[in-house]
């Protein structure tokens, strides 16, 4: 409470700047000088904010190599969708629904497998999110393989720019909460924070269900756009995707996660017709990065509000703060 | 019964297919502690250069496999060089995110390249059926595929256990450092399991086109998993457990499809790889070794 106090004013006119962002697109999109495209992609940015951020949270912050976040995003579509179209209920409900039942699969899919490390770990996730995937390919009530149509199309801008406005508020809360600290004190060293009296799997698994509530969240909002859902899309590229968002970006840092993922939704918008040639691109850009700059673009900095001129508390902060991919 | 024994004869030939993948995996896993995720993808690679041998340049089985496993040895090594070498000394998830990364290069390099269509394989060897007891069948490919598979098992298992290159082998991948204070050349001990690793994965996608006569740029990407998951189930970095591994996991899908639940046969896989990872970390013939702090 008290650092909401202090930094009072900064948050006024970060909320001033966000209002004024949704509101200027919205405009831009009703008198349709956004165009159908550009909105599709604008909501794509969003979706993929929310996916790249809950996926630092479990691979960047807490350590823990995941590659099955589209499991999660599935369960979360395919749970919401389910809510709307068979039940008819109102889309929040629809949401959180989706939301709460891909953290429910966190923590199931965490405690057992979050025992695991390292390689192991990433095999185990990467297991699991094609367990998913076949799982509902092989349940008719939802479509199979055919995947699930006739979804009402009740995500738009609002919906996603105010949610991933929510998703990154309370992820980068959680980091910096005590239960945050803990988190990334695993990453640093496991034995070590153990030593320290920290329950790492509690920890471990807190992360893992925050981060698959996120993406299942993100789920939702993808099925209620595109109308239509199918296993196939929640399949392994699609975690590797929302992973190179997370590793360009930086493993620890929120704000290199945004730019990373407006930067490859933008890009592969405009490789659209060429998919081979953006997963290539894609995956020579993931070598590079890793060869030459393994940390990513940000490392575990944040682009912070110091580089528009206020006085910064840490020196030492601003000093990274102000400099992207130095 | 029937049903079960024809199914044991299916899973066994798939089964070799598995096991020569999980090979790879399991030699470079134990020598660089890598999942090297793009062996599925040189094993589709070892695929189209069979394909090429035998549809375009007209060659016989045979000569197609040799090419095939040896142009792959040359790329394992390359990409060895390329992209592992210089992240030896970095974090394992480095190495493992390139791997990835190496894994979406080939794939879909190969695709620009040879386009996404399906490609059938041209029909080398015309299938004879062999009837054994009463109904159940075997192929004249199945046969090979299983013949090709044991010779090269043996074979490996001669350069790993009677050869000084296998012995270097084994020293660096108990302790690197001691086996460089040995006088072992380390790169090129690493490079040379590459080469053996990529070689195994080549000749394994030559047998697949033998055997389902289609091919496609993708098609390494699920028996690169399963053969990893072979190589966990046998103890990751044990060359036998990689063998019985790989046969054990064509088995259990042969049965999984044989009595109708075909669409359960990739989950099948993984529900099999987290039970043994949570029950039986080390795998079946490995021993577990406690983390050092």
């Amino acid at each position: 409470m008290l650092m909401f106090k202090r930094n009072l004013g900064k948050q006024i006119v970060i909320f001033m700047a966000l209002l004024a962002i949704w509101g200027s697109v919205y405009l831009l999109i009703q008198t349709g000088i956004i165009n159908p495209f550009y909105e599709l992609n604008l909501i794509l940015i969003g979706i993929n904010i929310i996916l790249a951020v809950s996926l630092n949270l479990i691979n960047g912050f807490n350590g823990q190599f995941s590659i099955g976040h589209a499991g999660f995003m599935a369960i979360g579509a395919y749970g919401a969708a389910i809510i709307t179209i068979k039940a008819g209920l109102p889309f929040p409900v629809a949401l959180l629904f989706g939301a709460v039942v891909a953290g429910i699969f966190g923590i199931l899919v965490g405690l057992p497998t979050l025992r695991l490390r390292g390689d192991y770990l990433a095999i185990a996730t990467l297991g699991f999110g094609e367990i998913i995937r076949g799982v509902i390919v092989n349940i008719d009530y939802i479509g199979g393989a055919y995947g699930l149509s006739g979804i009402p199309k009740m995500a738009n801008w609002t919906w996603v720019f105010w949610l991933t406005v929510l998703t990154v508020v309370i992820i980068t809360n959680f980091i910096n909460s005590t239960h945050g600290r803990a988190t990334v004190s695993i990453r640093e060293n496991e034995i070590a924070a153990e030593a320290m009296g920290i329950n790492t799997t509690k920890y471990k698994v807190m992360a893992f269900t925050i981060g698959s509530f996120f993406a299942g969240l993100a789920g939702g909002l993808h099925a209620h756009y595109f109308y239509t859902i199918q296993p196939g899309t929640f399949n392994f590229l699609k975690s590797f995707d929302i992973l190179v968002m997370v590793v360009l970006g930086g493993q620890g840092s929120i704000t290199g996660s945004i730019i990373a993922a407006i930067g490859l939704t933008i890009l592969s918008a405009s490789l659209q017709s060429l998919v081979s040639l953006r997963l290539v691109i894609y995956a020579l850009l993931l070598i590079i990065i890793m060869i030459f700059r393994p940390q990513g673009l940000m490392g575990t900095k944040e682009f912070s509000l110091s580089v528009f001129g206020e006085k910064s508390k840490d020196k030492g902060e601003k000093q990274h703060g102000t400099s992207i991919g130095q | 019964m029937e049903v079960f024994f024809q199914q044991l004869i299916n899973g066994i030939s798939l089964g070799s297919i598995y096991a020569l993948i999980a090979l790879g995996y399991t030699m470079v896993y134990g020598i660089v502690q890598l999942i090297n995720f793009a062996h599925g993808d040189i094993y589709m690679v070892g695929a189209y250069l069979g394909f090429f041998a035998t549809a375009i340049l007209g060659w016989s089985f045979i000569p197609a496999l040799l090419l095939a496993m040896i142009v792959c040895a040359i790329l394992g090594v390359v990409i060895e060089k390329l992209a592992y070498k210089p992240l030896r000394n970095s974090p394992r998830i480095a190495a493992l995110i390139t791997a990835i990364g190496v894994s979406l290069f080939l794939e879909y390099g190969m695709m620009l390249l040879v386009k996404p269509d399906v490609r059938t394989f041209p029909q080398v060897l015309s299938e004879v059926q062999y009837k054994l007891f009463g109904n159940l069948v075997i192929t004249n490919r199945q046969i090979i595929i299983l013949v090709i598979t044991v010779v090269l098992m043996l074979l490996l298992q001669y350069i790993v256990h009677k050869t000084r290159m296998g012995k270097a082998m084994r020293a660096v991948s108990y302790d690197k450092q001691a086996a460089q204070l040995m006088g072992i050349n380390v790169n090129n001990t690493i490079s040379f399991t590459f080469a053996i690793g990529s070689s195994l994965a080549a000749a394994a996608g030559v047998l697949v086109g033998i055997y389902y006569n289609a091919i496609n740029p993708l098609m390494g990407i699920m028996p690169g998993l399963k053969a990893f998951v072979a190589a966990v189930l046998g103890g990751i970095g044990i060359i036998p457990g990689a063998m019985a591994g790989g046969f054990l996991l064509g088995i259990v899908e042969a049965m999984v499809s044989g009595y109708g639940k075909s669409l359960y046969r990739d989950p099948a896989a993984f529900i099999i790889l987290i039970i043994i990872l949570i029950v039986l970390p080390a795998g079946l013939f490995g021993k577990n070794v406690r983390e050092k702090v």
